[in-house]
């Protein structure tokens, strides 16, 4: 039992559970909140969760957590797409599935896009193979109660040698005009030789408390390519606890990109495993955080099989009171000879009242491989700062122009032109691009 | 055009200018020159309002406003340029694209319309063969990678580029072989007119070979020990600053 909280939070949480959708989900849904009932929620004792009280947070914001959820009220997502995206787009408003919002244009002998309630029931051999497959809730207790509670779910099953043109856009919409708890889970599944983009974005209405898990089981099978992009801009009360695994078989490619701009915590676990040669793994992120934003990005490049290349690049600016967390752990296993692993970490700090914590850890066990990390913390450069300003550019302008350099070479890496236009936009504006 | 009268500054508790005089009238080509560490970044930091610098003493007028009032972005605007001796490398930060920015913000204090992209680039294009510089360099990074003497023909560019009142350089010539600092000397030549004036700092008489003085300062232990006319700078040459050091050491 967890004896630091005064309030049972998990059993508050256990209250509130969703049905089920078959036998085995309810089987699976009983063990992980057993299993949660025995280990708890983390404390502030719990190494993992050292730096991002979420527990806390849940019980500061929450007078109960036992919620039922929420009559869908949104009638319209517009101010939420993005302009020029053509593609398939599937909302989640307070963790239920809208079909009205949603649209989904893809062929489906290409791509299978559906709730994943619904995919349980009739692609029921897929979804076994890959539900709690990849993931273990038993790994990180905010899994075992998305294990236990999820509501609904994205399940994308692209075939065979297909380049889906059309990208999977999940927008998760949180209402929370009153408290609400939501859990949502993902399963897809790229087969050999395929390629498809994910765009997830996360928005939040309403000014009340709003918590949200999120995990998901992505598996990239031989020769596939995924694309995944996170925007996560929930402004307000809002704690987000995301878990995330990609699955990586031989000669496939990752490209991720995890924008982080809002929300008081924000937490992702977010893993690939690299279980295949000659892979290659892009792993990105930005966080913009001002106000009292906590972002904690705990990533593992799991480097299982040998050949392999990743190359992981976290960057962040913290202003006001926020506290940016980079935990950032690679692991090259016996076996993985020959492996290419590449870690950085940067961070600019605008205000004497914003912090960050980084910690790099690699565990390698093979001996024929080359890795680096790095990361570095400090100010904005007062050289540059001045040397900006003595050619007639104002301090605002040649901070924001510093600024957006530093984020550039992330957003460089964006290969769709309308999104990168997209994350440009967002990335400016927060950083008061002004030029 | 500038007038500065017992010009004191410190940087931490180290006092470095210690009184420093200097009149400098349109059209005005002044040398200073001195040994290192006498102090010449410093006054041409002070003058281009670096903050680490704390002004002690002293006045500094320009074109009848106080300079030592006016932020390092309004010094700009007003028509001040300093070439840096060491120029900071930017990553991330195109010259192309700063450029832009300054000279439109510039322009906007002046109460000037700002220039379209087309007038822009036709500015860019004249000045870039003022200073013999390749485009690609300018779409780089700034400074980022760049040698020795792309650095400082760099800064020429962005003199060009921005058409200042006074522009100070700051050992430009250190670090260029000999066709570099024909080329940047060329450049500043170019620029002079009746209407705006130069400070060149420099220890070697080499660039005053190309760039003629009017006068030649001699700074020494944050003071101006001595001024003449370009002749002094041969003189330095022939016999060194131990001779001012000497000099001064006997007063
Ligand atoms: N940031 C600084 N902190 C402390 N001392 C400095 C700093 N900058 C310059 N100085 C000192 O001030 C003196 C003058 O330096 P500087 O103006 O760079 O000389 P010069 O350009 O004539 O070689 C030197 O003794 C130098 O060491
Ligand atoms: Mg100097």
């Amino acid at each position: 039992m967890n004896v630091a909280t005064k309030r049972d939070l998990v059993s508050e949480l256990a209250a509130s559970r969703t049905r089920s959708y078959s036998p085995a989900d309810q089987a699976l849904r009983e063990d992980a909140l057993t299993y949660l009932k025995n280990t708890g929620l983390p404390i502030s004792k719990t190494e993992e969760y050292r730096f991002a009280p979420v527990t806390r947070i849940l019980e500061k914001n929450f007078d109960s957590l036992t919620l039922s959820s929420q009559v869908n009220t949104v009638v319209s997502v517009n101010e939420f797409l993005i302009e020029g995206l053509k593609g398939n787009i599937i909302v989640f408003v307070n963790g239920s599935y809208a079909p009205a919002l949603s649209k989904i244009v893809s062929n489906p002998d290409q791509i299978i896009i559906k709730p994943l309630s619904k995919a349980l029931v009739e692609n029921e051999e897929v979804v076994s193979a890959l539900l709690n497959q990849k993931e273990d809730y038993k790994k990180d207790p905010f899994s075992a109660v998305n294990t236990g509670l999820w509501s609904e779910g994205l399940f994308f099953h692209v075939a065979k040698h297909t380049e889906v043109k059309e990208p999977v856009y999940l927008l998760s919409l949180n209402d929370a005009s009153s408290a609400v708890s939501v859990h949502t889970r993902i399963v897809g599944w790229v087969e050999e030789g395929s390629e498809v983009t994910l765009i997830e974005r996360f928005e939040t209405t309403g000014h009340e408390a709003a918590f949200h898990t999120q995990v998901e089981e992505i598996s990239v099978a031989k020769e596939a390519v995924l694309n995944y992009y996170k925007i996560q801009n929930d402004p307000g009360k809002s704690i987000q606890v995301c878990n995330t695994l990609i699955h990586q078989s031989d000669h496939s490619h990752v490209n991720t990109f995890t924008l982080t701009m809002n929300g008081e915590v924000v937490r992702n676990n977010f893993s690939i495993a690299i279980d295949g040669e000659h892979c290659e793994s892009h792993f990105h992120g930005l966080y913009l955080l001002t106000g009292n934003t906590l972002a904690d990005n705990h990533t593992v490049v799991d480097h299982i099989k040998p050949n392999s290349f990743s190359n992981e690049l976290y960057k962040g600016v913290m202003d006001g009171h926020s506290k940016g967390v980079f935990n950032g752990k690679i692991y090259v296993r016996p076996q993985a000879q020959m492996t290419n692993a590449f870690q950085s970490n940067r961070n600019v700090l605008l205000s004497e009242t914003s912090t960050i914590n980084t910690k790099p850890q690699l565990e390698i066990w093979a001996d024929d491989v080359k890795c680096s990390h790095g990361c570095t913390t400090g100010q904005l450069d007062e050289e540059a700062l001045f040397y900006l300003q003595s050619r007639g550019i104002n301090k605002d302008s040649a901070r924001a122009m510093l600024l957006y350099a530093f984020a550039s070479d992330v957003i460089a890496t964006i290969k769709d032109e309308t999104l990168k236009t997209y994350f440009d936009q967002l990335i400016a504006e927060r950083l008061h691009k002004n030029f | 055009m500038l007038s500065i009268k017992n010009l004191q500054a410190k940087i931490g508790e180290k006092q470095i200018l210690q009184g420093i005089d200097l009149q400098i009238n349109a059209g005005e080509v002044h040398a200073i020159m001195g040994p290192n560490g006498s102090g010449k970044s410093t006054l041409a930091s002070v003058l281009s309002g670096r903050e680490e610098y704390e002004v002690t003493e002293g006045e500094v007028d320009f074109l009848g406003k106080n300079l030592l009032e006016l932020s390092p972005e309004d010094r700009a605007r007003e028509g001040i340029f300093m070439a840096f001796q060491y120029p900071v490398e930017i990553p991330g930060v195109s010259t192309i694209n700063f450029m832009k920015t300054a000279l439109n913000q510039i322009r906007t204090y002046r109460g000037q319309q700002a220039l379209d992209a087309v007038s822009f680039l036709g500015l860019m294009k004249e000045k870039m063969k003022l200073v013999e510089i390749d485009q690609s360099l300018l779409n780089r990074s700034l400074n980022e990678g760049f040698s020795g003497g792309e650095k400082k023909r760099n800064e020429v560019f962005q003199m060009a580029m921005l058409e200042p009142k006074l522009s100070i350089l700051d050992e430009t010539d250190s670090g260029l072989d000999i066709d570099a600092l024909r080329i940047v000397a060329n450049g500043v030549n170019k620029l002079r007119s009746q209407n705006n004036a130069t400070i060149v700092v420099t220890h070697y008489q080499r660039l005053l070979d190309y760039i003629v003085p009017d006068f030649v300062h001699v700074l020494y232990k944050g003071r101006i020990v001595k001024s003449g006319t370009k002749e002094l700078a041969l003189e330095l040459e022939a016999k060194g600053y131990d001779w001012i050091k000497n000099e001064v050491a006997a007063v």
